[in-house]
């Protein structure tokens, strides 16, 4: 917009109330939760939000009478191979689709394409049954090994990789250059911001996985965090508030930090995605 | 594989070139040899995705509709055929056409509210004001926010003797609502917690995209003396519709699919208010031990999205066209 028109000063007061106002409606539930966790539960059910009792202690009854610690470090481990596989096998399987020719390619990607149309929890009954006949449930592979590609991480390198010249390729192949070193030399280095933001994908994806980790792991030992907040909160109900916020608070701000730290990467992977 | 990927070895290096330069020598046998050799590549690369692929979305998809036909025992293995049995009694059942019709509902309102409130934010977040920056982090900050800690967040917000929105309407002299235990109230409550979660990715989309229109276009309507409305509705709206499109079709599909936030905040209650078609199929196949009558369920789940997302498709693909 141009400087040298600036809007009259009462539209200016307009457009930061406006922003303040929808700020605050964003914010709210964090900032209650936040509040809240500070706060003896004995006060938060009287239904106060003050107290002159505003402490720590929340985060320390749940790190130690709670497994969220644990909860979180199987989330890591889950996510964390999820996403590196799903690199490795999208970015295969999109290097198939650009840069070898075989017979029935087009095909093959059509049918990829396809099956983002089926959704995974139309999916779940027998997915259930293979996993149990495997002997997976309850074990961090049951996670990990369903998503270990996705149709649409393959589809969005195909994308990037597409950008790569040709001719590339070719001179490449005159050079003795085999498809591992031309994948590994050239094609990966070349579409570093998709593949980071296909990882910040996976990772995402599968940290806030919900259905299937609860229909598949019994013990805390494997249980990822989200339904180890299930979990707590199921056993906790209208006990201990304060200490239920603790522990969404230890879940939520790792995660925030993530973002803020990617968020550059992240908007400008997205849009590239979005207006292909 | 992998040694060659990372192997840095010069000597390495020279012997592969050295056994896949002769291949170039003679013309004929070498195309035949070269199409051999890049189906046997294909089948590397793709192999182990289409291997999953295969075993976790393929082979379920024919046995949810294989299973739809049968009438199975608790283990899920399928015992007496029956046809179209399980369709006709879901399409007959007013408990299924309740949640059909309850989820409709909360897809349409999750929708709506998720666009026109990612429109304002993005909107908002493109002026020019001091410590804009700010504020655009704080708009995409439910990005972070996972299902679970949002049902937390705001299972205490609605909660009737703790919540925030209780006490509010005791200090207006309003009276108390009972979010989680009154039907049309415990709706509201999930639909507001569902496009409080999407809000900060589809805001993130949304300003990326207007960010993206020519300021010359603003520029030219500022100097015709345009209202700033007026140059929403007219510039920025039809410049972006593109991405309005692509975000609409995601939301919808998203709320089709909505599970967490429901068994977290309602558990499909009250009274099988927000019992939206993803619940149900888990509590008929999981809780209730009916896989047929659930893949059946699953069947129409799927074609409903895969509608959803063929209708994306094409519009892409025609855009891709001009």
């Amino acid at each position: 917009m141009n400087k040298n028109i600036t809007p009259p000063i009462t539209q200016r007061i307009g457009q930061i109330f406006l922003l303040l106002l929808l700020a605050f409606f964003i914010l709210i539930p964090f900032l209650l939760g936040f509040w809240t966790s500070l706060l003896p539960t004995a006060d938060i059910s009287k239904g106060a939000l003050w107290s002159s009792h505003i402490s720590l202690s929340n985060y320390y009854t749940a790190i130690t009478q709670t497994p969220i610690i644990r909860y979180l470090f199987n989330s890591l481990v889950i996510s964390f191979f999820t996403m590196a596989v799903q690199l490795l096998f999208c970015s295969m399987s999109a290097y198939a689709f650009v840069f070898i020719e075989f017979k029935g390619r087009d095909t093959l990607f059509y049918i990829f394409l396809a099956t983002m149309m089926l959704p995974f929890e139309a999916e779940v009954i027998p997915n259930f049954v293979t996993v149990r006949n495997m002997g997976l449930l309850n074990h961090y592979a049951v996670m990990i090994i369903p998503f270990l590609t996705s149709a649409f991480g393959t589809f969005m390198l195909r994308q990037a990789f597409m950008q790569i010249p040709k001719e590339l390729r070719e001179a490449s192949e005159i050079e003795g250059l085999s498809h591992w070193r031309f994948y590994a030399k050239v094609v990966l280095p070349y579409s570093r911001i998709s593949l980071f933001t296909l990882a910040a994908y996976s990772f995402l994806a599968s940290w806030n996985q919900y259905l299937w980790p609860m229909l598949t792991t019994f013990s805390d030992s494997f249980r990822p965090v989200q339904d180890g907040l299930r979990q707590l909160q199921s056993q906790e109900t209208f006990n201990n508030w304060g200490m239920i916020q603790a522990s969404a608070a230890i879940v939520v701000i790792p995660t925030l930090i993530v973002l803020f730290i990617g968020q550059h990467y992240f908007k400008s992977g997205l849009n590239e995605g979005a207006v292909k | 594989m992998d040694t060659q990927i990372t192997n840095k070895n010069p000597q390495m290096r020279y012997k592969q070139r050295k056994e896949e330069k002769p291949l170039m020598a003679t013309g004929l046998s070498y195309n035949k040899s070269k199409a051999l050799r890049d189906r046997l590549y294909a089948l590397i690369f793709l192999g182990p995705s289409l291997l999953v692929l295969i075993v976790f979305v393929f082979f379920p998809m024919f046995r949810t509709l294989y299973l739809s036909f049968f009438l199975t025992n608790n283990l899920g293995k399928p015992t007496v055929f029956i046809g179209f049995a399980n369709y006709i009694s879901l399409l007959s059942s007013s408990a299924y056409l309740h949640s059909l019709q309850a989820t409709f509902i909360y897809v349409i309102a999750v929708s709506c509210l998720t666009l026109t409130l990612g429109l304002l934010l993005a909107q908002t977040a493109s002026q020019k004001v001091r410590g804009i920056s700010f504020f655009r982090t704080i708009f995409s900050g439910t990005m972070g926010v996972s299902v679970s800690v949002a049902a937390i967040f705001w299972l205490f917000i609605f909660n009737p003797s703790v919540g925030m929105l209780d006490q509010l309407a005791n200090l207006l002299h309003l009276p108390a609502i009972n979010w989680l235990t009154q039907p049309g109230w415990a709706m509201t409550a999930v639909v507001i917690s569902t496009v409080w979660m999407n809000l900060g990715f589809t805001f993130l989309i949304f300003f990326g995209a207007i960010q993206s229109v020519p300021s010359t276009l603003y520029e030219a309507a500022q100097i015709e003396g345009v209202s700033k409305i007026y140059q929403f509705f007219h510039i920025t709206l039809p410049m972006i519709s593109p991405t309005l499109f692509f975000v609409s079709i995601i939301t919808l599909i998203e709320s089709f699919k909505s599970f967490g936030l429901i068994d977290l905040m309602t558990a499909g209650g009250p009274d099988n208010a927000t019992n939206l078609l993803v619940y149900r199929i888990y509590q008929d196949a999981f809780l209730s031990g009916n896989y047929g009558l659930a893949s059946t369920e699953s069947v129409i789940l799927a074609l409903i999205i895969a509608f959803f997302t063929f209708i994306q498709f094409k519009v892409l693909e025609k855009r891709v066209n001009y």
